[in-house]
C-alpha cells in the first residue's frame, strides 16, 4: 500500500510535497514521535553521551517540544543533520524542525522558506587571541593571521569588519573546530574566529585556558533558534509557544523543583495558572492538552535551568548569560503574555 | 719422484664465508650499507624513524586508561610530571566510547545480534573465500545470508526474509511452467514479472498475515540507531556483496554486441564514474527527499547503500573489463569452437581467467570503496569519523583528536590490510604459471 503511494506520487512530487506538508501536529502525534533536527556535535548545545542519549541546550528544546505534544519528552527521534543538509531535511519533511544553532537570517527565513519561531541563544561573532599578542582590542589585529571556517556567515563577516574598520587580514580556511582548535594551538593563525559560544568552549578544552583571550568585540548579531517549515502555522505556533513558556516559566519563577505544586491547584498569580493550563484554556487553543506547558518544563526545566545545566558558568563551556538574560535582569529574553 | 705430485688428489674442506659475509653483519652489509650512498640513506632513514618513534611511543605509553575527562588526563599526566601539548595520549576516551564507536546507538541488550550476525558472516564467506577447506554444502547457507543478515540487524518478523526468498522461488516456478508452455524468453519476462509483483503488491499483506498467526521475530532496530564502525561494515559489506556480480554484469554489457544493451552499460558506467560518490550521497540523502512525498519512509541506509553499489559497481565493471580485454582472442574462438553457447563460454572459460587477472583491481577497488563509507559522515549519519565528531562535543572530550583518529585507523587498518593479505593469498593460489 505505502509502496503504491509512493510510486503514484513520485510524478507529483512537487505539489504532494507542498499538500502535504500542512498538519505537521497531527503527522507528530499519529508517528508518536518527533523528529527534530539537531547537530552532530557542538559543545554544550547538542552530542550523545556515552549512553548515546543525546544532551545539551538545543536537544533540550526538542525534548520540551516531544514533551508539549506528546506528553513524553524522550518521544524524540533525533535526528543527526550538517551544516549541509539541515536545510534539505526541514524543507523535506524528514524531520519537523530543526534546533541546531542556527542564525535566524533574513534570506534563510524569506528566500528558504522557513519560520524562525523565535529565539534560543543570542550568539556573535568574537576573537579569540593568544595572551602573550599582547592584543586587547579587534582593531589592533591588522596584518594578522586569522583561523575561519569556510563557507559560514563568520566569513562574510570577518570580511565586513576587517573592510570597514580599513585593516587586513590574512584568512587561513579550515573545515571544522575540530581542525581550528589544532591549528590554532600550532600557532597557525594568530587568531581565531567564530561565535563567541563556540569560542569559550574551544578555550575551556585548552590546557591552559587563561593564556588565551577572548576579545571585547562582538562584530556580529548571531541570533540561533528553532525553525520550521513555512505554511505550516499551527505546527510553528506549537513550537514558538513551546519556547515561550520555557522563557516565561524562568520569568514567573516556575522551575522544575515548584511546578509540582504550582500545577496541582490554582494559585493567585494569573499567568503562571495559564501557563500551567489550571485556568483557561491555552492548551486547547494549540490543539494540545491543558497541562502541555507543564510537561514542557519538566522535560528539562524553564529556559535558566536548561541554559545553567548545559552551557552555565558551572559547566565546562562557562558561558554568561549576557544577551540571553531575561529582559528584566538586562537582557533580550521577552516572551510575549500568556494570555 | 714417483711420491711427488703436482695434482691435488683431494679437495681442501669448505671454510666458513668470512664473518662479514653471513649472519646479522653480513645481511647488513648486503641490504643496508653496500655502497657509500646507501649508506648514508640507512643513517637517515634510521635517525628518521627514531625521531618519529621518540615522540610517538612515549605519548602512546600513557597511563590514562581510567581517566574521566581531558582534565582528569591532564592531571594524571601532571603528577607524573609531564606536562605540555603533546605530553601523553587521553585514553579515557577510548574505554569510555569504544563500544559507541563500534555499535553507535545500537540498544545495548541487542549487541550480540550485530555480533552474530558479523560472526555468521564469515562462516558464510568461508565456501566464497576457502572453498577447498569447507563442505560444499555450506554455499547454501551463504546463498541464504543475504536474507538473513538484514533481519539479524534491523529485526522485525522472521516471515519478512522468508517471504523475499519465497520471492525467487516463485519467479523460478513460474520460469519452469511458462517455459515449458511457451518459450524461455517469454518465461524469463513472465518470472520477473510474478517476482516484482510478489514483492511489491503481496509481500506485505501475506507477512502480515503470517506473523498475526505465529508472530516470530526480533525486536525492530530504526536505522537511526545503527552508527560507528557497524554502519561502516554494513555498508560496505552489502556493496562490496552486490557490486561484484552487477560489475561483472555490466561488463559483459558494454563487450555485447547488442546494441541497446551496450549503450545502457556504457551510460550507466561513464555517467556514474564522472560523478563524484560524494554527489551520489547528497543526492541519496536531500534530493531524494525532496522528491519523494512527505512521509514516505526511505530508509536513508538502505538509499546510501544503494547509491554505494552503484557507485562501486561502474568501477567494478571497468576493473573486470580490463581482465577481459586481456584474455586472447584465442581463448574466445576456442570457446567458440567447442560448440560453447555464450553463457558456457564465459561460466567455464573467459571470467574464470578475466576475474584471475582483475583480482588486484578487485580488492584495491574493495578497499576502496570500504573507506569511502566515511564520506556518510557528510550527510549526518554517524559512521566512526561522524561520531568522532560527537564525542569531541561532549564537554568531558571537548580537544581530543588523536587518540579517536587513531584508534579508527587502526580499525579501518587491520580490515583493509586483511582484504589486501587475502587477496595475495588467492593470487598465489590460483597462479597456474603460465605467465
Amino acid at each position: 500500500m505505502k509502496k503504491s503511494v509512493f510510486l503514484g506520487a513520485l510524478t507529483a512530487a512537487g505539489l504532494a510535497a507542498g499538500a502535504a506538508a500542512a498538519g505537521t501536529l497531527d503527522d507528530v502525534k499519529a508517528r508518536g514521535k518527533l523528529n527534530c533536527g539537531v547537530t552532530t556535535g557542538v559543545v554544550g548545545f547538542g552530542a550523545p553521551d556515552a549512553n548515546g542519549e543525546w544532551q545539551g541546550f538545543d536537544v533540550g528544546v526538542c525534548r520540551a517540544v516531544a514533551a508539549a505534544v506528546l506528553g513524553d519528552a524522550s518521544a524524540v527521534e533525533f535526528v543527526p543533520t550538517t551544516g549541509k543538509t539541515r536545510f534539505t531535511a526541514l524543507a523535506s519533511g524528514e524531520i519537523d524542525m530543526l534546533a541546531r544553532n542556527t542564525t535566524w537570517t533574513f534570506s534563510r527565513d524569506v528566500d528558504l522558506k522557513f519560520t524562525f519561531v523565535g529565539v534560543n541563544y543570542y550568539d556573535g561573532q568574537g576573537f579569540m587571541v593568544p595572551k602573550e599578542l599582547g592584543v586587547s582590542s579587534a582593531t589592533e589585529l591588522d596584518g594578522a593571521t586569522v583561523c575561519i571556517q569556510t563557507g559560514t556567515t563568520t566569513e562574510l563577516n570577518l570580511a565586513d569588519y576587517f573592510r570597514s574598520n580599513n585593516i587586513s587580514y590574512e584568512p587561513v580556511p579550515i573545515e571544522t573546530n575540530a581542525e581550528a582548535q589544532q591549528q590554532y594551538l600550532a600557532g597557525a593563525c594568530d587568531v581565531y574566529t567564530t561565535d563567541a559560544s563556540g569560542l569559550a568552549a574551544t578555550r575551556s578544552a585548552f590546557e591552559d585556558p587563561t593564556a588565551h583571550v577572548l576579545l571585547p568585540e562582538i562584530i556580529s548579531k548571531e541570533p540561533l533558534g528553532p525553525l520550521v517549515r513555512h505554511g505550516d502555522n499551527e505546527w510553528g505556533d506549537v513550537v514558538r509557544w513551546t519556547l515561550n513558556a520555557l522563557i516565561a516559566a524562568e520569568e514567573v519563577g516556575i522551575n522544575s523543583a515548584n511546578i509540582g505544586d504550582l500545577s496541582a491547584a490554582p494559585g493567585n498569580n494569573p499567568e503562571i495558572n495559564r501557563i500551567l493550563g489550571t485556568e483557561g484554556n491555552l492548551g486547547e487553543m494549540l490543539g494540545l492538552s491543558a497541562d502541555w506547558a507543564k510537561n514542557a518544563i519538566m522535560a528539562g526545566g524553564n529556559y535558566g535551568e536548561l541554559f545553567e545545566k548545559n552551557i552555565g558558568e558551572n559547566t565546562p563551556v562557562g558561558l554568561a548569560r549576557g544577551l540571553n538574560a531575561q529582559w528584566t535582569n538586562g537582557g533580550l529574553l521577552y516572551s510575549p503574555p500568556f494570555r | 719422484m714417483s711420491d711427488l705430485s703436482y695434482v691435488r688428489t683431494e679437495m681442501l674442506p669448505e671454510q666458513a664465508p668470512p664473518a662479514t659475509a653471513v649472519g646479522i653483519i653480513g645481511w647488513m652489509r648486503e641490504n643496508l650499507f653496500s655502497g657509500w650512498f646507501n649508506s648514508i640513506l640507512t643513517i637517515a632513514a634510521v635517525l628518521f624513524i627514531y625521531m618519529v618513534l621518540s615522540i610517538v611511543v612515549p605519548w602512546m605509553v600513557s597511563p590514562t586508561w581510567e581517566a574521566t575527562s581531558l582534565a582528569n588526563c591532564r592531571e594524571i599526566l601532571a603528577e607524573l610530571g609531564r606536562e605540555g601539548h603533546f605530553s601523553g595520549a587521553c585514553w579515557g576516551v577510548i574505554r569510555e566510547r569504544w563500544i559507541q564507536l563500534l555499535f553507535g546507538f545500537y540498544p545495548p541488550e541487542l549487541y550480540w545480534r550485530p555480533i552474530l550476525a558479523f560472526v555468521l558472516l564469515f562462516v558464510a564467506l568461508a565456501p566464497v573465500l576457502f572453498a577447498e577447506y569447507v563442505p560444499r554444502k555450506l554455499i547454501w547457507f551463504s546463498a541464504l545470508f543475504p536474507f538473513l543478515m538484514p533481519w539479524m540487524l534491523w529485526g522485525g518478523t522472521v516471515w519478512n526474509p522468508i517471504a523475499v526468498v519465497a520471492g525467487f522461488a516463485i519467479a523460478y516456478f513460474v520460469y519452469k511452467a511458462v517455459d515449458t508452455a511457451v518459450g524461455s524468453i517469454a518465461a524469463m519476462i513472465a518470472a520477473v514479472v510474478a517476482a516484482i509483483v510478489w514483492w511489491l503488491v503481496l509481500l506485505g499483506p501475506v507477512v502480515a498475515g503470517l506473523s498475526s498467526i505465529i508472530p516470530l521475530g526480533f525486536e525492530v532496530v530504526e536505522s537511526r540507531q545503527f552508527g560507528g564502525f557497524m554502519l561502516s561494515i554494513t555498508i560496505g559489506i552489502v556493496a562490496i556483496v552486490v557490486s561484484l556480480p552487477l560489475g561483472v554484469v555490466l561488463a559483459l554489457g558494454r563487450q555485447s554486441d547488442l546494441m541497446i544493451v551496450k549503450a545502457i552499460c556504457v551510460g550507466f558506467i561513464e555517467f556514474i564514474r564522472g560523478v563524484p560518490l560524494i554527489t551520489l550521497l547528497f543526492v541519496a540523502s536531500t534530493l531524494l527527499n525532496i522528491f519523494l512525498p512527505p512521509g514516505t519512509n526511505f530508509d536513508i541506509i538502505l538509499r546510501v547503500i544503494i547509491m554505494a553499489t552503484l557507485f562501486s559497481a561502474a568501477y567494478m565493471a571497468e576493473v573486470v573489463r580490463g581482465g577481459l580485454a586481456a584474455l586472447p582472442k584465442g581463448q574466445y574462438e576456442g570457446a567458440d569452437s567447442l560448440g560453447l553457447n555464450y553463457w558456457q563460454a564465459q561460466r567455464l572459460i573467459i571470467m574464470p581467467q578475466a576475474l584471475k587477472i582483475s583480482i588486484p583491481g578487485i580488492v584495491s577497488s574493495f578497499i576502496g570503496l570500504f573507506k569511502d563509507t566515511t564520506l556518510v559522515s557528510i550527510i549526518g549519519l554517524l559512521d566512526p569519523l561522524g561520531l568522532s565528531q560527537g564525542i569531541r562535543a561532549d564537554a568531558n572530550w571537548n580537544g581530543i583528536v588523536w587518540e579517536l583518529y587513531g584508534f579508527i585507523a587502526l580499525f579501518f587498518f587491520v580490515f583493509c590490510f586483511g582484504m589486501s593479505r587475502y587477496s595475495m593469498y588467492l593470487e598465489r593460489k590460483l597462479q597456474t604459471g603460465h605467465r
